[in-house]
Formats: C-alpha cells, sequence, structure tokens
C-alpha cells in the first residue's frame, strides 16, 4: 500500500503551493525552511515530492523547457515537471533544501513571467511603508545593504526579489530565499518606490540611468530560465513596462549606515516631484 | 564568400523591443541579451533575408549616419559575424525568409 501523502501549502508572493510528500522528515524540513510563509490558503498550484537519497545541491546548469504540455525542469540535483494547464507537478529530488529551494524559485519564474512579474536578484526591504530594491553583481552589496539597515526598516530579502504587477506600479513581496545573512524576509508586501543598481565606493550618491542602460542591468538580474520563445517575449515587455514605471538609479554607497539617510534622501525628493512632470 | 551576396535574417528564437533608440534583443535559446546601438539597429531592422547586406549599409548606414562606406562595410560584417554566432541574425549567400514574426 502506498505511504498517503502529507500537504503543506507555501504561500510566496501571493501565490499558494500545496508541497505535497510522504516523508515525514522532508515534511518537517519544509515547514521549518518556509516558516512564515506556510498558508491556509487553497492553492493554486501543486507540487507532488518523490525524494532520491541524499546528495549535495548540484552546481549543474540548470535546464528548462517545454516537452509537450508540460514544463521538464532538470539539474544533476533534481528532475520536475509541471504541467501549466493542471497547475500540478512533480519532482523526484534529493532531501537537500538548496535544491528544494531551486525548484521552487523556478516554479515561481514561470508563473511569474505568465502574469507580467520576475524574480530579480535583489535585496529588497521596507521603508517608510515602500520597496526599495537593491541589485547588483555577487559582492555589490546586496548583504550588506541589509545589514545596514536601521531597526524600522522590514526585510523582505537579502537575496532573490519577487515582484509583481500592481494597479500602482509594482508591488514587492517578501521571499524565504535568503543569501548570505541566511535570513528569511518577512511574508509582506509593498508598492516599489525605486529600484537601486548598487556599486561600492568612497562616498554615497544616486546617479540617472538611461532607460536603455536600465533595461540591460535589469535584464542580467532577473531570474529566468526557460527556453520559450513566447515567454522570453513577456519577459522583455514586461523588463520594459518596470523601466517605465519605476524610477530606476545607480547608488554608488560607502558600506555605512548614512547609506540608508541617502535612500530616504531618494525618497523624499523623488516624492515631492511629479514622476511625469 | 563575396561580401555583396551576403543575405542577413533576424531569426524567429529572440525577442527584440526598441526603446529610446536602441534596440533590446534577447536569444530565447539561451537567454542572452544584446543591445543594439542605432546604427546596429538600423541594419538588424533591415534585416529581411531578401536585400543584401551590402544594399543595407548603403541605404540604412551610409545615408542615415553619413558613415565612409568602406568602414561602414567592416563595421557591420563584424556585426554580423557577432550576432549570427549568438544565433540572432540567420547569414546566407542566398536570399532567406524572414523568421522574425
Amino acid at each position: 500500500m502506498a505511504a498517503a501523502q502529507k500537504v503543506v501549502c507555501v504561500e510566496i508572493g501571493g501565490i499558494p503551493i500545496a508541497l505535497s510528500t510522504c516523508d515525514a522528515r522532508f515534511l518537517d524540513l519544509l515547514r521549518q525552511r518556509y516558516d512564515g510563509f506556510l498558508s491556509s490558503s487553497r492553492p493554486e498550484f501543486e507540487l507532488q515530492f518523490d525524494l532520491t537519497r541524499t546528495g549535495p545541491a548540484s552546481d549543474d546548469d540548470v535546464r528548462v523547457r517545454r516537452d509537450g504540455d508540460e514544463w521538464l525542469i532538470e539539474r544533476g540535483d533534481f528532475h520536475a515537471r509541471w504541467d501549466p494547464r493542471t497547475g500540478r507537478g512533480s519532482v523526484r529530488q534529493n532531501a537537500n533544501p538548496y535544491s528544494l529551494d531551486s525548484v521552487l524559485r523556478i516554479l515561481h519564474s514561470l508563473i511569474l513571467a505568465q502574469r507580467g512579474g520576475f524574480l530579480l536578484h535583489a535585496a529588497s526591504a521596507i521603508c517608510d511603508g515602500r520597496a526599495y530594491l537593491f541589485s547588483g553583481v555577487s559582492g555589490a552589496g546586496k548583504t550588506t545593504m541589509t545589514r545596514l539597515a536601521p531597526a524600522d526598516i522590514t526585510l523582505l530579502t537579502d537575496e532573490i526579489s519577487y515582484l509583481r504587477p500592481s494597479a500602482e506600479g509594482y508591488a514587492a513581496f517578501g521571499t524565504p530565499f535568503a543569501g548570505e545573512l541566511a535570513r528569511a524576509g518577512e511574508n509582506c508586501t509593498a508598492p516599489v518606490s525605486a529600484l537601486f543598481f548598487l556599486e561600492q565606493g568612497p562616498e554615497n550618491r544616486v546617479d540617472e540611468l538611461s532607460s536603455a542602460e536600465a533595461v540591460r542591468r535589469l535584464m542580467r538580474n532577473i531570474l529566468f530560465f526557460a527556453e520559450d520563445q513566447g515567454l522570453v517575449e513577456k519577459l522583455l515587455a514586461t523588463a520594459c513596462d518596470f523601466v517605465a514605471r519605476v524610477p530606476i538609479r545607480r547608488l554608488t554607497f560607502y558600506p555605512d549606515a548614512r547609506v540608508w539617510d541617502q535612500v530616504r534622501k531618494f525618497a523624499r525628493n523623488f516624492q515631492e516631484v511629479p514622476q511625469h512632470a | 564568400m563575396p561580401e555583396n551576396c551576403i543575405y542577413i535574417a533576424r531569426s524567429s528564437a529572440i525577442a527584440a523591443r526598441a526603446l529610446a533608440g536602441e534596440m533590446m534583443v534577447m536569444n530565447s535559446a539561451d537567454s542572452t541579451f544584446f543591445t543594439l546601438n542605432e546604427v546596429a539597429t538600423a541594419i538588424f531592422q533591415a534585416a529581411d533575408g531578401r536585400t543584401p547586406l551590402r544594399d543595407i549599409v548603403r541605404d540604412q548606414v551610409c545615408e542615415q549616419f553619413d558613415v565612409d562606406p568602406d568602414e561602414a562595410h567592416a563595421d557591420a560584417e563584424q556585426f554580423v559575424a557577432e550576432l549570427s554566432s549568438h544565433g540572432i541574425l540567420l547569414v546566407s549567400s542566398q536570399p532567406l525568409s524572414s523568421e522574425a514574426p
């Protein structure tokens, strides 16, 4: 007789996904890892996990491609299928939590691409009710910005920002996907006020970026893996829309707490000047 | 291959959008991303598979951007070779049907 499937619902970015497994220890891992993002909402999607022997996460490149109506998602440490028509999928992987995170991130990136959103290599935080994003290559200062944040700042993530279109532009959501900080973000959301591309330097300053440069930098930092013409076209359209609706700047910063004064100053000045004056 | 019989066409496996005078091009096969300047954009947009590259350079580049023809041809060939190596442009000695949507 087959063992009974046990289910937890994990809701990231307002998208509840049911994760099911027969393995009690893996279920505990799911509950611990996504504590703060567990939900009683009715799941929109389902993933059933079938565990292989325990092993490390893989450094192989991930492949995400269509196989008929399904998405086939493969890396050395996992093999997943997901049918966007039914919303159901299966994952064969070891019990490594990093493999689990990767599968979930890829699934969210596919769902978001269809809905005009995306995952971005960026730290994000809520300051005075508005979300600020800090993106850049590894070592640019994403985690540093979150470490320097004053106590009244709400951390959404220090690694992977979750963005969806909203009535007034875009909204950022907290994610459990942590970087060097090794701490999940808060499960909350706020309208995006600005995206800063980080560079470290001798002083704090904010500079304009051309629209083309902003799109170029944005595309470089969006998490997207699918080999699919339709989704790529949607993603590029989304990136151009984001650049048109959200202020994007280069933030050169000296790594001390005063950089957050610069962020607040930018926010004050920007709110005082009509965006499309 | 003599340069006067090079034909170029845009691949169907790309997404492209014009923004602020530059063309953003993304290859859906490997997610590589390119931005093209005004001159490159003019060549890219004229890559219909039927017009020889030399005619594109003469009509779209030399006339519009006031550049030396020899230099323009050399730059265009280099640009075409680079984009074709990334699967953005298709190159042939015969006319091609443009794959662009």
